[in-house]
């Protein structure tokens, strides 16, 4: 479990480039790093419900973005929700 | 065999409908009280809710702990439905809901979403260039207040609870309920009294 507060990355990688895939990461945000808000549940993995496998179930996160870090530009921030394995610990809060 | 998909659609659906029912699955009463309930959803609902957490501050923390709680409370049907997270606008922070993979919404507590939501328009600049969104909509933010673009990416689904506007002082919950409009509950729009 990531604790609130820690700063993850989100990985920077393209399941997308290596075949059919379902992935709920939006492409903005890979290799980009944010801020665990909370831990919003645990959920059935959606890139294993879409090809009907059984499918994992993982801690999803409510992340923070500041914009300047997404876009080189702005001062506001963006929350999303993401699933586990995309974070990689970057430092802990 | 005949490509299905150029099967006439209301024949097909028939076919599902009894294929389903023969094995079981889903009766044609359970397939007939989903579309009543999905037909029933509409920003109303939504409406009800944000009037009564405005005049009952137990209700307020219900919703914004656990918003299919309120939504049940509320008397609207939840079963089947993703978590509902509910967004508190304060005098400092306003909130923008987006769904930039696809048009996830919080049908039951809005009805379907309205087909600018799911414009590849909305959904790049909601992310990319929020306050130049929103002032096109005629909602301009005070340079002080912050603004959160919440993407709604995975399983849950979100609704804002805006502010309360100024001059509704001795409104009634239904007459508040009245002037809530679906854009308030998704953050274009900041609702206004003479509405």
């Amino acid at each position: 479990m990531i604790a609130p507060g820690t700063h993850v990355r989100v990985r920077d990688d393209w399941p997308e480039a290596r075949g059919p895939c379902h992935i709920r990461t939006p492409h903005y945000l890979r290799g980009h790093t944010g801020v665990v808000l909370r831990h919003l549940g645990d959920f059935p993995n959606p890139e294993d419900l879409a090809f009907r496998r059984p499918p994992a179930v993982l801690p999803l996160y409510h992340v923070r973005f500041a914009q300047t870090e997404i876009w080189g530009e702005g001062g506001d921030e963006l929350l999303v929700e993401v699933f586990g394995p995309w974070l990689e610990v970057e430092k802990t809060a | 065999m005949k490509n299905l998909l150029e099967s006439p659609p209301d024949k097909l659906l028939t076919a599902l409908r009894d294929i389903l029912a023969a094995k079981s699955i889903v009766s044609p009463a359970e397939i007939a009280e989903r579309i009543a309930l999905t037909d029933a959803a509409s920003p109303a609902q939504g409406a009800r809710m944000v009037a009564r957490a405005w005049t009952d501050p137990d209700y307020r923390a219900l919703m914004l702990h656990d918003g299919a709680k309120a939504a049940e409370a509320a008397g609207i049907p939840m079963r089947g439905m993703p978590p509902l997270g509910v967004l508190a606008d304060t005098p400092d922070l306003h909130h923008l809901v987006v769904c930039t993979l696809c048009s996830c919404y919080p049908r039951a507590v809005l009805g379907y979403p309205p087909f600018w939501f799911k414009s590849a328009a909305y959904r790049a600049r909601a992310v990319r260039d929020p306050r130049g969104l929103l002032a096109e909509w005629g909602t301009v933010l005070p340079s002080h207040m912050k603004l959160t673009v919440v993407d709604s990416t995975a399983d849950y689904r979100w609704m804002v609870l805006p502010l309360r506007p100024a001059g509704t002082e001795g409104f009634t919950e239904a007459q508040l309920a009245a002037l809530v409009r679906e854009g308030d509950m998704i953050g274009v729009t900041l609702p206004i009294a003479s509405a």
